[in-house]
């Protein structure tokens, strides 16, 4: 079990590499009492959901030929809620892809897409390695203490 | 941000929100993303808000129908699948007088903007914060105290405060409301079977105003004139069961603060416009405007959604405009030109540009909306009305807010909001219909700012263009009155956004426009090449240099002769601005940056290009018109001496 540096250390490296932002630390700081596993819960209610939307869109992807106005409006919407939990690289990713979508390129939205898609893979393992260490050494504690 | 965990130990307040308000306040929050509705929830209760969440704004809104007073304020997310924010917005406002704040991922000026004209008392963006929400409240006490002042004018011997509008029972705030509302109904309570002799607790049986009922409302209100509309007669026309006259009149007052707020949010972008475009409001007034609003509204097919359009073109509210040239006239920068050929169609709606000014001005917001309108496909047609609308919408929106053609401006912005959305509910939906089959009610109404409840469902044609057509760009590079619902919409008002530079080049580009008939012809033209949304910005540029050009020959436009629906009309254009326009944007930033010009009609004058660009060949001649007029004044003023006004325009408006 890491210990209570170690699972610091984890989440500071989380913001150095810019998985996550400050949104990141308001989701903690609304950890409390009264909602002790709050941020492990709206990070996975984001998983949850945004699966649907990065499916839609890579079935939107696959039209040939792209509908952009849908495919802005989608990533529109996974762009408001990763912005929600600190998703910092994957927000980059979604406004990268949008400007590709406004410029009408198709290529660029693909490739965009693909790396969005590996954005918000690493960071779905990095915070579950995250949650899980930090449910051992006791959430909420780790949630105050890595701040 | 830990205030509100300290505060998480004080009594909630439930049992008497007065005092411990802020504490308690019940908040509804409607956002689809279930992430960020988590989110929104859980900070709103570390606020210790009393919070209602739910997924669906039409859930939210049956929610607020079936109990008006059980909320205090509605947040809502700008883009929901069953139902735009801006239209929940405006359902809000209307039936329920709530503070709402809409909320969005987007920052796009333009977006805020329009929540702004719709009556949003906020504009926050996503993810949002603690901070920002913790001063929410205040929404709703700035309301509560807006409204009690509103009842103390003395506005119609039926109006009746209006009853908890904005105010939740037991709140300092209502007190005062209450009491009034007790003395003017002792007043008029006697025929009309009357609500519970109760204003403190507001316990009334409280009648839904549905879309239905709204839009009979509207439409009573519209055919009364709304100075003219008293609660009575309104009662009569609706011809409603059960509905009494102190319903109607609450109802009317609430109506009546909506388009105030409206035209003052308008009146506040306008300024704040100015203050990013550096747009001299002289330009505006100078010719006539609405000569170029309804150019400009031409201008922006692109950016409009067909179906916006397509009730302008159902009456020929311009009456056409003389035809292709005059649709060409769309395309020339110049809102002027466009007007002059709508003029000529224009000229007996159009007859008052003043007018057109003063009802626009407070269109303003909604006026570059309306412009966004224009760039539905229907444009031909649309033209002919957008012209028509656009000068209005402009006119409006150049004018100050203080003019009653508010309410058709704040038709327009429901207009054009319900018409991309294809929406039925509401009066704005209502009034939107009722436009487009009627775009010459329209023209007329705007110019009739003294019949606001007739603009409210005529002049919504007209403006209705500029929200739908307004294509979401930057603020501050476009005034951003194009509401970004419409695709289209980007063309007319990008034209003038289209300067991709810095805001004050779009302001100036815009302002140009509007203000000078003249200098929107040229301004369109350059929109005219520019299709996507950069056009706008050209046309901003386009705009502020026509505003200049119209600025310097503020009488000229009367002077052209040529017909604008001649084809031949713009190549004259072309011909006297003797210079190669630079159909780049670039060239029209620079312009934009030489002319301030309001934002405002900029929105309008691109949208007017936009569609002059897709419409027409001569686009390009009269880009180099614009880009030629821009650079050079002595040419500027040779066009608008000259080909450029045409007579229509000189007409139609008074410039």
């Amino acid at each position: 079990m890491a210990s209570r540096r170690q699972i610091a250390a984890m989440k500071q490296s989380l913001f150095d590499q810019d998985y996550l932002d400050e949104q990141f630390i308001q989701l903690e700081e609304l950890q409390d009492d009264a909602n002790p596993n709050f941020v492990e819960e709206i990070v996975t209610l984001y998983y949850r959901d945004s699966s649907r939307l990065v499916s839609n869109i890579e079935q939107a992807l696959e039209r040939n030929p792209l509908e952009f106005n849908r495919l802005d409006s989608l990533m529109h919407q996974f762009k408001g809620s990763s912005s929600s939990i600190g998703a910092k690289k994957v927000k980059a990713e979604c406004t990268l892809f949008r400007e590709y979508c406004r410029a009408g390129n198709a290529e660029g939205c693909k490739r965009s897409f693909q790396q969005l898609k590996r954005e918000y893979a690493t960071l779905r393992k990095k915070l579950e390695a995250y949650f899980q260490q930090a449910r051992q050494a006791g959430p909420f504690e780790a949630a105050r203490r890595s701040k | 941000m830990n205030t509100c965990v300290d505060k998480m130990t004080a009594e909630t307040g439930m049992d008497d929100p007065g005092d411990q308000f802020p504490v308690g306040m019940r908040v509804l929050a409607v956002d689809d993303d279930p992430t960020c509705l988590f989110l929104l929830g859980a900070l709103l209760r570390r606020c210790q808000y009393n919070v209602t969440t739910t997924n669906q704004a039409i859930a939210a809104l049956e929610l607020l129908r079936e109990n008006r007073n059980k909320f205090d304020l509605v947040i809502s997310d700008v883009h929901m699948p069953d139902m735009d924010g801006f239209k929940l917005l405006e359902h809000v406002g209307l039936e329920m007088d709530l503070p709402v704040i809409m909320l969005s991922a987007h920052g796009d000026p333009k977006l805020v903007m329009r929540g702004i004209t719709h009556g949003a008392c906020d504009y926050l963006l996503k993810p949002v914060r603690m901070e920002e929400l913790k001063n929410i409240w205040q929404h709703v006490i700035r309301r509560r105290k807006f409204d009690s002042k509103e009842q103390n004018k003395p506005n119609n011997q039926d109006k009746q405060p209006l009853a908890g509008s904005g105010c939740s029972p037991g709140s300092a705030g209502t007190s005062n409301t209450d009491q009034k509302m007790t003395k003017k109904r002792k007043d008029q309570n006697d025929e009309d079977d009357e609500h519970e002799e109760d204003p403190s607790t507001q316990k009334k049986p409280r009648v839904v105003w549905t879309v239905e009922l709204h839009r009979k409302f509207v439409a009573a209100v519209n055919q009364l004139g709304i100075d003219k509309a008293v609660p009575k007669k309104i009662l009569d026309l609706m011809n409603v069961e059960k509905l009494t006259r102190e319903n109607v009149a609450s109802h009317l007052q609430k109506y009546r603060l909506y388009l105030k707020r409206i035209s003052c949010v308008a009146n506040q972008q306008a300024s704040l416009v100015a203050a990013l475009g550096t747009a001299d409001q002289s330009y505006w007034r100078m010719g006539s405007m609405s000569g170029l609003s309804n150019l400009h509204t031409l201008t922006a097919p692109r950016q409009f959604q067909n179906t916006v359009f397509r009730p302008l073109s159902s009456s020929g509210v311009i009456g056409r405009l003389n035809t292709p040239s005059g649709l060409v006239v769309h395309g020339s920068p110049s809102s002027r030109n466009i007007q002059f050929g709508c003029a000529q169609n224009l000229n007996n709606s159009m007859n008052d540009p003043l007018k057109f000014q003063s009802t626009i001005v407070h269109g303003n917001q909604n006026g570059n909306l309306v412009l966004g309108i224009t760039g539905y496909s229907e444009r031909d047609q649309l033209q002919h009305h957008k012209h028509k609308s656009i000068s209005s919408v402009q006119d409006m929106a150049n004018a100050s807010c203080s003019h009653t053609s508010l309410p058709s401006v704040r038709n327009n912005s429901f207009m054009v909001a319900a018409r991309p959305q294809n929406t039925q509910g509401g009066g704005a939906n209502e009034n939107l219909s009722s436009i487009d089959s009627q775009p010459s009610e329209i023209s007329r109404s705007l110019l009739d700012h003294g019949s606001c409840g007739a603009n409210w469902s005529n002049g919504v044609q007209p403006t209705q263009i500029l929200p739908s057509s307004y294509p979401p760009t930057g603020f501050p590079r476009q005034l951003g009155f194009l509401p970004s619902s419409n695709p289209s919409g980007s063309s007319s008002i990008t034209l003038m956004y289209s300067q991709s530079h810095d805001a004050t080049a779009n302001a100036n580009s815009q302002g140009g426009i509007n203000s000078s008939g003249h200098m929107s012809s040229n301004v369109q033209f350059r929109g005219w090449e520019d299709r996507n949304q950069d056009a706008a910005y050209r046309s901003n540029v386009l705009c502020s240099s026509l505003n200049s050009l119209i600025h310097e020959n503020s009488g000229v436009s009367g002077s052209a002769s040529p017909s604008p629906t001649d084809p031949a009309f713009y190549r004259n254009l072309n011909f006297n601005c003797g210079n190669p326009i630079q159909t780049k944007h670039d060239g029209f930033a620079k312009l934009a940056e030489e002319i301030p010009l309001r934002q405002d009609q900029g929105y309008i004058i691109h949208q007017q290009m936009a569609q002059q660009s897709r419409i027409s060949n001569n686009l390009g001649s009269l880009d180099d018109l614009v880009g030629s007029l821009m650079k050079q004044d002595k040419d500027k003023v040779k066009l608008l001496d000259g080909d450029l006004i045409c007579n229509n325009y000189t007409v139609g408006t008074s410039m």
